[in-house]
């Protein structure tokens, strides 16, 4: 009996001392418990713009992006301009990170000679791991400055009649490695409208998405509904449809949009384009990006 | 009833020590590398690996969280995470391995031991046999590692393009520093 006991006794020790070796053989590293560290989803587009929208990236901390977008003029125009290219409407621009959080930015358009400058802030960075954020939402703050000529100098003319604003919350997802999307509900005021049926305060929301098809290469696309009532009817919603191609520091965006201008106050409230009638624009942006203050370690 | 007891009281330390046998772990390992090619230099460091060694069993284990890699250039370490390794997908790279030569080790003495690690080391999801040499200081109860390797990247799938093959040497000189302490 005593004997039976301990043998009784030793299997089971021997089983629980066993099993105890043969968990540490296997697993050594879950002693040490999970990385506690925070992911943030980086790199949902390959550029702080979809296309002409501007999209959940910001420009990395210390890091200068020179930017120089292209419209040529429009498709329909035929082969005596051949297909547009003889026109063009250029902005060249300059975006810095001042922290991950704050990038600020401002740019000169040919389209109106407008001066322009923004400054976006991330509030919530889509994340995973310790801190856990199913969506990134960014707030994104703009001015600009049109420059033209009075059209009737005689008339008492405001300095403020040039200003644009527009403020626009953007907020949106990656889903996945090669899918993302994005909201952009928009406000554009202008100081000055043409006529007295057209708003100063124009509601908008811009819907803007990629789809990675290689891991260099993605098709985006973008469109700004802006309920009907607020522009003159000649004014159309924008669409935009485009290719990123990216190249070790240069990212290269090459569309079809029916918008001329590349910053919100226009392309949101001036786009005259029609897609139905061909009047869309071929255009490119092209990013280089400098390092200017390297990272600490 | 004896015997009962006498069993008793040599299996519970027995069981025991095997439970707390001495581990050594370090939660700050400084894992780095530097690629040299033609065109560029690249070097990037990640200063949160985890280590853990049994020295009972000689079994060593080693893991590195690929995003936790720092770049002087924002964009090189986009690049890295997305293109090269993958990170989304492969978000870890690590060793499983054992020192062969642990018999002859006393980490409890000050004195410096050459390690002969051999094992599996797993990079960007693919597996391979992989051997090196340590060098472990041990000194009062702390225990210090150093390893240095070469990893040939197409062995573990990491494809370069041909417009950027004189930027990304073909191998990747690997460096691992870590302080260890008792778990």
């Amino acid at each position: 009996m005593k004997c039976r006991y301990t043998i009784f006794y030793i299997m089971i020790m021997a089983a629980v001392s066993g099993q105890a070796i043969a968990q540490q053989e296997q697993d050594l590293l879950s002693l040490l418990g999970r990385e506690e560290t925070t992911e943030y989803a980086a790199a949902s587009f390959k550029t702080n713009r979809v296309i002409n929208l501007h999209s959940l990236e910001n420009t990395s901390s210390g890091v200068l992006d020179a930017k120089i977008s292209h419209r040529f003029g429009f498709l329909n125009r035929g082969v005596y301009d051949l297909f547009g290219l003889d026109e063009s409407t250029v902005r060249i621009g300059l975006d810095y990170g001042i922290s991950d959080l704050w990038t600020i930015g401002m740019g000169r358009s040919s389209f109106d000679k407008t001066y322009d400058a923004f400054i976006k802030y991330k509030l919530i960075r889509q994340s995973s791991g310790l801190r856990n954020n199913p969506i990134t939402l960014a707030l994104l703050g703009t001015a600009a400055i049109q420059t033209l000529e009075w059209a009737n100098p005689k008339r008492d003319n405001l300095f403020s009649s040039r200003l644009y604003y527009v403020g626009q919350i953007i907020i949106g997802r990656k889903f996945s490695n090669s899918f993302s999307l994005q909201l952009s509900p928009t406000l554009v005021h202008r100081n000055l409208v043409r006529t007295t049926e057209e708003e100063n305060d124009v509601m908008a929301l811009g819907i803007g998405g990629r789809i990675k098809l290689s891991k260099r290469l993605s098709l985006n696309t973008e469109y700004i509904y802006v309920p009907s009532g607020q522009l003159d009817p000649k004014y159309r919603n924008s669409l935009s449809i485009g290719f990123d191609v990216e190249t070790g520091g240069h990212v290269f965006q090459l569309h079809f949009t029916n918008s001329t201008s590349m910053i919100e106050k226009g392309f949101i409230a001036e786009s005259v384009g029609n897609w139905g009638d061909g009047k869309i624009h071929f255009g490119f942006n092209i990013s280089r990006v400098f390092t200017i203050v390297k990272p600490r370690e | 009833m004896f015997t009962r007891f006498l069993f008793t009281i040599f299996l519970i330390p027995a069981c025991t020590l095997s439970g707390t046998a001495q581990k050594y772990f370090s939660k700050t390992a400084k894992v780095s590398f530097v690629s040299e090619a033609p065109i560029e230099k690249i070097v990037s460091t990640n200063n949160s690996g985890y280590l853990i060694m049994d020295v009972a069993t000689g079994q060593l284990e080693m893991s590195v969280l690929i995003k936790g890699f720092q770049f002087d250039k924002a964009l090189m370490q986009a690049h890295f995470n997305e293109n090269y390794m993958e990170s989304d997908k492969y978000p870890k790279a690590f060793f499983k391995g054992r020192i062969t030569n642990i018999s002859t080790f006393s980490l409890t003495n000050e004195g410096t031991y050459q390690a002969e690690l051999k094992g599996d080391l797993t990079i960007h999801g693919i597996t391979r046999p992989f051997s090196t040499q340590a060098k472990m200081i041990a000194n009062g109860g702390k225990v210090s590692a150093e390893g240095n390797f070469e990893v040939a990247i197409a062995d573990y799938g990491i494809e370069v393009p041909k417009v950027v093959r004189d930027n990304i040497a073909k191998q990747v000189k690997v460096s691992i520093r870590a302080d260890l302490q008792k778990l």
